[in-house]
């Protein structure tokens, strides 16, 4: 009974003491909520109105017949129906399939091969790198428009130092036999530098130890380079060809500036068409829905990558 | 330092001589295919037409002469393309540091509650490429959504876009974590507020990761091309990449290269500055000797 009777003013006093501090903490908390939301507010409404709303939106267009003054109606698969009545979708895709598939036969050995002679020179190094950079610099439209005009059937570069040789004269861009090879030429060049310097990070990273135990173990030096650096590089040369892949499939810049998709349509890619289709025609709704086609493969296409690589990277 | 050839390989002669030979032949490969171009741009831009036709391969014409970069600057409208696009730079940079710098601060200083959701949020964007909703990007600037306003055709079309980038808040947001969260505290007991907390305390311990972000703002918004395309349809307002394509159908040809060597000098004066950054930020960093 005394127990009780000291014990239950000490009880309330504890519950009231525990409700004060929730309310504190409630009210700290509520203040600091609402300060966190101030500083984010920024983020918020940019991503909402410029990323998230957007995302959202081209799903919905896909469905939708969209014109400028802002009325949309809804039309199922119309557009879809459309969008695959056309026949130079068909071409489109194949132009991209070729481009994407160039570019990894040109563009994917190509630094790998500069960065590991680059790893291997001990002076000027950074000479060497920022030769190598320097075309990443260059905006992409100067750097098409300066091989447009090496391309240049009459008096381009190209063909003036092939002719030197007793080669040629090539047809480059003029062509649709090599209009897409010349594209993916001029992107491999511009684009490589990035690339160059991410595999050389990588590679002066990988530790002095296993080079040094391979050659005690009498590894020669292509050995050393397929048994002990490019298993080290695994990770990411999967990484960067994943990324190469994502941006060689959105090729717009080199289609749009060199050629704007001919000679006979040899150059139109994917991305010309939505920009054709949505820019040119006012089409939105047949733009989104092969935009919607295109994010989907994307999406098809990291995940089968990350999941075939990562089984070949556990074996 | 060691790589894949040895240091008692470096030491034979044989290897030793191989080895110059790949790097002479590498820094020669190099400066052609880096240099090279730039040069032969600077050259035909100084040169007049009929040489360009008649002698296409002198490595230096007979009559250099400066007239069409002046005449590039002011009759193809170059120097008005370029402040466009000095412009266009500088918003796009403002947006998103600003955009970057609170909401790093907010997510990795304030932790509100609702935080790692409206991260995973930003951070999911970036598995959506910006070519993909590029079409109802469009249709959203003509008429913004509450606000019903129709923003194409100004820079705001271009600059308030580029503040939604999910790269920079993962890089502010990496950064501002690995601060001492002790200085925070200290700042809060001596009566700090959350605004001078950000702009005194974390701002100035962040300017590594500010100039990165700096860094890649100003790269990307020089050399963006369909996105402005798109957004800036008036003529006299086009940036100076998405005027060249225009000017390459009119001018002539020796006026035309000189306007190209007119708008990659600043990113090429800008990387030759900043080069060790942006070399830095491309993965140099922590790497041991």
């Amino acid at each position: 009974m005394t127990t009780a009777t000291v014990t239950r003013p000490t009880g309330e006093q504890a519950a009231q003491e525990s409700r004060a501090a929730r309310s504190r903490r409630w009210r700290s908390g509520g203040r600091r909520e609402l300060i966190g939301l101030l500083f984010l507010l920024p983020a918020i409404a940019v991503f909402g109105m410029f990323a998230w709303w957007p995302i959202v939106r081209g799903l919905i267009i896909s469905f939708q017949r969209t014109d400028l003054m802002g009325t949309s109606e809804w039309v199922g698969l119309a557009n879809f129906e459309a969008l695959f009545a056309d026949p130079l979708l068909g071409t489109a895709v194949l132009n991209t399939l070729l481009f994407v598939g160039l570019g990894v036969l040109i563009g994917f050995p190509a630094p790998l091969i500069l960065a590991s002679i680059l790893s291997t020179v001990r002076r000027f190094g950074g000479v060497y790198r920022f030769l190598a950079y320097l075309p990443v610099v260059i905006p992409p439209v100067v750097s098409v428009l300066l091989w447009k005009w090496f391309y240049d059937p009459g008096a381009g570069l190209f063909n003036e130092l092939l002719g030197k040789v007793g080669l040629g004269p090539y047809p480059w861009l003029e062509s649709p036999d090599t209009a897409m090879l010349s594209l993916v030429l001029e992107s491999t060049w511009a684009g490589m530098g990035g690339t160059v310097l991410i595999y050389l990070a990588a590679m002066v990273g990988i530790p002095a130890e296993l080079y040094e135990a391979a050659e005690i173990d009498g590894a020669n030096m292509w050995q050393r380079i397929w048994h002990v650096m490019l298993p080290q590089l695994r990770t990411v040369i999967a990484l960067l060809l994943l990324w190469q892949l994502i941006n060689t499939v959105q090729v717009f810049t080199e289609p749009y500036v060199f050629t704007g998709g001919g000679p006979q349509n040899a150059t139109t890619t994917v991305l010309l068409l939505i920009f054709r289709y949505g820019f040119q025609q006012g089409n939105y709704g047949q733009a989104a829905a092969l935009a919607l086609l295109l994010a989907l493969a994307l999406a098809v296409l990291s995940a089968v990558y990350l999941r075939a690589t990562r089984s070949w990277s556990k074996s | 330092m060691s790589g894949f050839v040895s240091e008692t390989s470096r030491r034979r002669p044989g290897t030793c001589g191989a080895l110059f030979t790949v790097h002479g032949l590498t820094l020669i490969a190099l400066v052609l295919i880096g240099l090279g171009p730039l040069y032969w741009a600077l050259k035909g831009a100084v040169s007049s037409p009929t040489e360009l036709v008649t002698n296409p391969l002198a490595l230096w014409p007979a009559d250099a002469r400066l007239g069409n970069f002046t005449l590039a600057w002011d009759e193809l409208q170059v120097g008005r393309y370029v402040l466009n696009s000095f412009w266009i730079v500088l918003g796009s940079w403002a947006v998103q540091l600003f955009v970057a710098a609170t909401a790093g601060f907010a997510l990795s200083v304030l932790r509100p509650r609702f935080g790692p959701y409206v991260y995973g949020a930003i951070l999911a964007t970036m598995f959506v490429p910006y070519t993909v909703s590029m079409v109802s990007l469009f249709l959203t600037i003509i008429d913004l959504p509450f606000l019903g306003i129709n923003i194409a055709n100004t820079y705001w079309a271009i600059w308030l876009p580029a503040g939604a980038n999910a790269f920079n808040v993962l890089l502010a947001k990496g950064f501002f974590d690995a601060l001492p969260r002790e200085l925070f505290d200290a700042a809060k007991v001596d009566g700090a507020g959350t605004w001078r907390l950000l702009v005194s305390i974390v701002l100035p311990m962040s300017r590594p990761i500010l100039a990165v972000i700096s860094l890649l703002a100003v790269m990307h918004s020089w050399k963006d091309f369909i996105w402005p395309l798109v957004a800036i349809a008036d003529p006299q307002k086009q940036p100076i990449a998405v005027a060249l394509t225009v000017l390459a159908g009119q001018a002539p040809q020796d006026q035309l290269i000189a306007a190209m060597v007119l708008a990659l000098i600043p990113p090429v004066v800008v990387f030759l500055i900043f080069q060790r950054h942006i070399v830095a930020g491309l993965g140099f960093t922590g790497v041991k000797g």
